[in-house]
């Protein structure tokens, strides 16, 4: 397909909430007017400088912003090619970057006099992070994980009830992470009055993949000084792993008019893109309609909705951003895929080079490293988004690899 | 234009009472016990026939409509089936209304100019579709309409007056007030507040307002129909279904008359409210 140019790509989305093709505001009449009142409520916070003030002072003080720009040098010599950087979104409170969403979120549902808050969770990070910042502002908060999850990610649900959240577990469709969305919609249409809803990704009906990109922006713009301030110059190339391609959209959307920047956007290939069980949306999808937005997603021939498969369960779901998708067809991200296998490879690798137990998101990304940084020059600046931090997939990592970790 | 939807809510309102309105998932719990239940409807009562498209993904539905979505997927339904089955129907009844009701994904799946074209000449009259609010009228509601086919948009309790005509204006057939704020099947409307909100909406349009989400039984059914052009009535008879099949869920010989009965008794109800209109 080919698609003309445009003179900027962060100009998106247009008034109905479309990128190109993409986004819009697919949801029930119910929903309707909460979404035309969350779109005008963030309109007013954002042209108000108190309202990021606010935030720029929690990020600093709660979250623990600016998160570093580290030089992997370990990694660096191991590939013996670009200079290899990771922006530690690991560190943030909470363990990856999902709080910088939802400390925006939060901050808004205040302004809204909303006092209960519902959220979807995969992997739980973002959950994690829903439960904590309701938690510090006294909200009322309400966890939908699916069933399937809520028993491979225990540790995350232990914490979302130590923070004092409800975890409901999904029992409906595949009890995964597209069906917690479902039943927070479900849950949303009828409780129209008190509720707001946090959405995790850049996904979902308009405002959202908007409002999560300009919240997890901070993670792109500190790129940019800190690699400024490191190097004199800006990168050469920036790679993040994609599910629904929040912590990917905030490293690149302030670098995408930098034409010659590199971006590579990693989603997750499961068993490969040929098993039929991946969760890659642009490699095996194609466009159609679910959650609210137009974008690429897994489906058989007749719009029915597909599982996803990948071992990292943040990663686990049928759908991208429409942004991203977007940008997909512009091809300003190239899109790559990584196996389960490649990912665990990737997560012992950087745990016993850097000192630091990824995520298996972020080990998506690692695993393209190993092909791309090889075959660049030595003054070739890469920054690599590690999202989040491993502690939680520590379980699941030694069962794949039969004990030995 | 004038649809068989257009031509049924006149006749009733010469009659002096309200329609039935009845929705099951198309293919449930299979294709051809399917075809049985839609073609018993009419002489048990129904004035309208509302059949669900089965999608894996239904945001606005309640447990009830969920699971029959999925026993439909699981038993082989599809676009083509549904469709078929609309046709098949056609033969034998060619003035009932038929109005498919689902999400969207499907649909522009199978590709909206290819879809228009083939439930037109299947026989279907209208199509409510969940997630396409009017904001989104440029993708089928008005190719629908150039078509010859009704969209029937749903208004609900959130739907204010500075929208109702947002909400209206490309709307066609009758509209459907959703009764309540939730999901299909979970809560009960309050009968004086529903009545309160049909009178507001007939205050902006000329379209017979048919009510559902909540409507359960021939006392609910007449409630409704005392103050309504229409009655919608889903899980209830969903549920008729499921609770008609084996322990393997398939079919049984009570099936058909499960539903039917049901149906009976509705039709009783609202036929009874005795409306002054």
């Amino acid at each position: 397909m080919t698609v003309r140019q445009p003179n900027s790509f962060r100009t998106g989305p247009d008034e109905h909430g479309h990128f190109g093709i993409y986004g819009g505001r697919f949801v029930a009449e119910t929903l309707m007017p909460l979404i035309h009142e969350l779109e005008k409520a963030y309109a007013e916070a954002k042209a108000d400088p108190a309202f990021q003030r606010e935030i720029d002072a929690h990020l600093k003080n709660y979250v623990g912003r600016p998160s570093p720009l580290y030089l992997a040098e370990r990694m660096t010599t191991h590939y013996d090619g670009a200079k290899i950087y990771f922006k530690r979104e690991d560190l943030n409170h909470t363990g990856a970057h999902k709080v910088n969403n939802v400390l925006g979120q939060i901050m808004l549902a205040r302004r809204m006099k909303k006092p209960r808050v519902i959220a979807e969770t995969g992997a739980g990070m973002h959950g994690v992070a829903t439960a904590t910042m309701c938690a510090k502002f006294g909200l009322k908060c309400v966890v939908f994980m699916g069933a399937v999850d809520v028993a491979r990610q225990q540790p995350n649900v232990l914490r979302m009830k130590a923070l004092g959240a409800d975890v409901r577990a999904v029992e409906s469709g595949a009890k995964t992470l597209k069906d917690a969305m479902n039943e927070a919609l479900r849950d949303w249409v009828t409780n129209v009055s008190d509720t707001f809803y946090c959405m995790g990704t850049v996904a979902g009906p308009h405002p959202y993949p908007m409002m999560v990109r300009d919240f997890q922006s901070i993670i792109g713009e500190e790129t940019r000084e800190q690699i400024m301030a490191a190097e004199g110059r800006l990168p050469d190339s920036l790679i993040a792993c994609i599910g629904g391609g929040s912590n990917a959209m905030g490293l690149f959307h302030p670098f995408l008019d930098e034409r010659q920047i590199e971006i590579y956007g990693v989603e997750a290939a499961g068993h490969g893109l040929k098993s039929g069980k991946h969760a890659a949306s642009v490699a095996g999808g194609r466009p159609g309609v679910l959650h609210g937005n137009r974008t690429y997603l897994l489906m058989d021939h007749d719009g029915q909705i597909e599982e996803a498969h990948s071992i990292s369960a943040g990663l686990d779901y049928p759908g991208i951003g429409p942004e991203h998708a977007w940008l997909a067809d512009l091809g300003r991200i190239k899109f790559l895929s990584a196996t389960d296998t490649e990912a665990l490879a990737a997560f012992q690798l950087c745990s016993r080079l850097e000192g630091i137990i990824p995520a298996l998101e972020p080990c998506h990304a690692l695993a393209r490293v190993a092909d791309i940084a090889p075959t660049k020059p030595k003054d070739h600046l890469m920054v690599i988004n590690l999202s989040g931090r491993g502690d939680k997939d520590l379980e699941s990592v030694a069962k794949h690899l039969g004990g030995k970790l | 234009m004038t649809t068989r939807i257009d031509t049924r809510f006149a006749a009733l309102k010469t009659e002096g009472r309200s329609a039935l309105v009845t929705f099951l998932m198309a293919g449930d719990p299979d294709a051809k016990t399917s075809l049985a239940i839609v073609k018993a409807l009419p002489k048990a009562g129904a004035d309208v026939i509302e059949l669900g498209m089965p999608f894996t993904d239904p945001m606005a539905d309640g447990p009830t409509i969920q699971a029959a979505g999925l026993r439909a997927l699981a038993a082989g339904q599809n676009m083509i089936k549904t469709l078929s089955l609309v046709r098949t129907f056609r033969k034998s009844d060619d003035t009932t209304p038929i109005v498919l009701m689902g999400y969207y994904n499907p649909i522009y799946v199978y590709g909206v100019d290819r879809f228009l074209v083939d439930a037109k000449s299947a026989g279907v009259d209208g199509m409510i579709i969940v997630d396409l609010p009017p904001e989104e009228d440029g993708e089928l509601c008005l190719p629908a309409l150039s078509a010859g086919l009704n969209f029937i948009r749903l208004a609900t309790p959130t739907t204010n007056d500075k929208r109702l005509p947002v909400v209206l204006a490309n709307t066609s057939g009758f509209v459907y007030y959703v009764s309540i704020t939730g999901v299909t099947g979970s809560a009960k409307p309050d009968f004086g507040k529903v009545a309160a909100a049909v009178t507001r909406i007939k205050r902006h349009t000329k379209l017979p307002v048919a009510v559902g989400f909540g409507v359960r039984t021939a006392k609910d059914a007449r409630a409704i129909a005392a103050g309504a052009d229409g009655v919608v009535v889903g899980s209830a008879l969903v549920d008729a279904v499921k609770n008609s099949l084996d322990r393997k869920g398939k079919a049984t010989a009570r099936t058909v008359k499960e539903v039917t009965k049901l149906v009976a008794k509705l039709a009783k109800g609202v036929r009874g409210a005795g409306r002054k209109n």
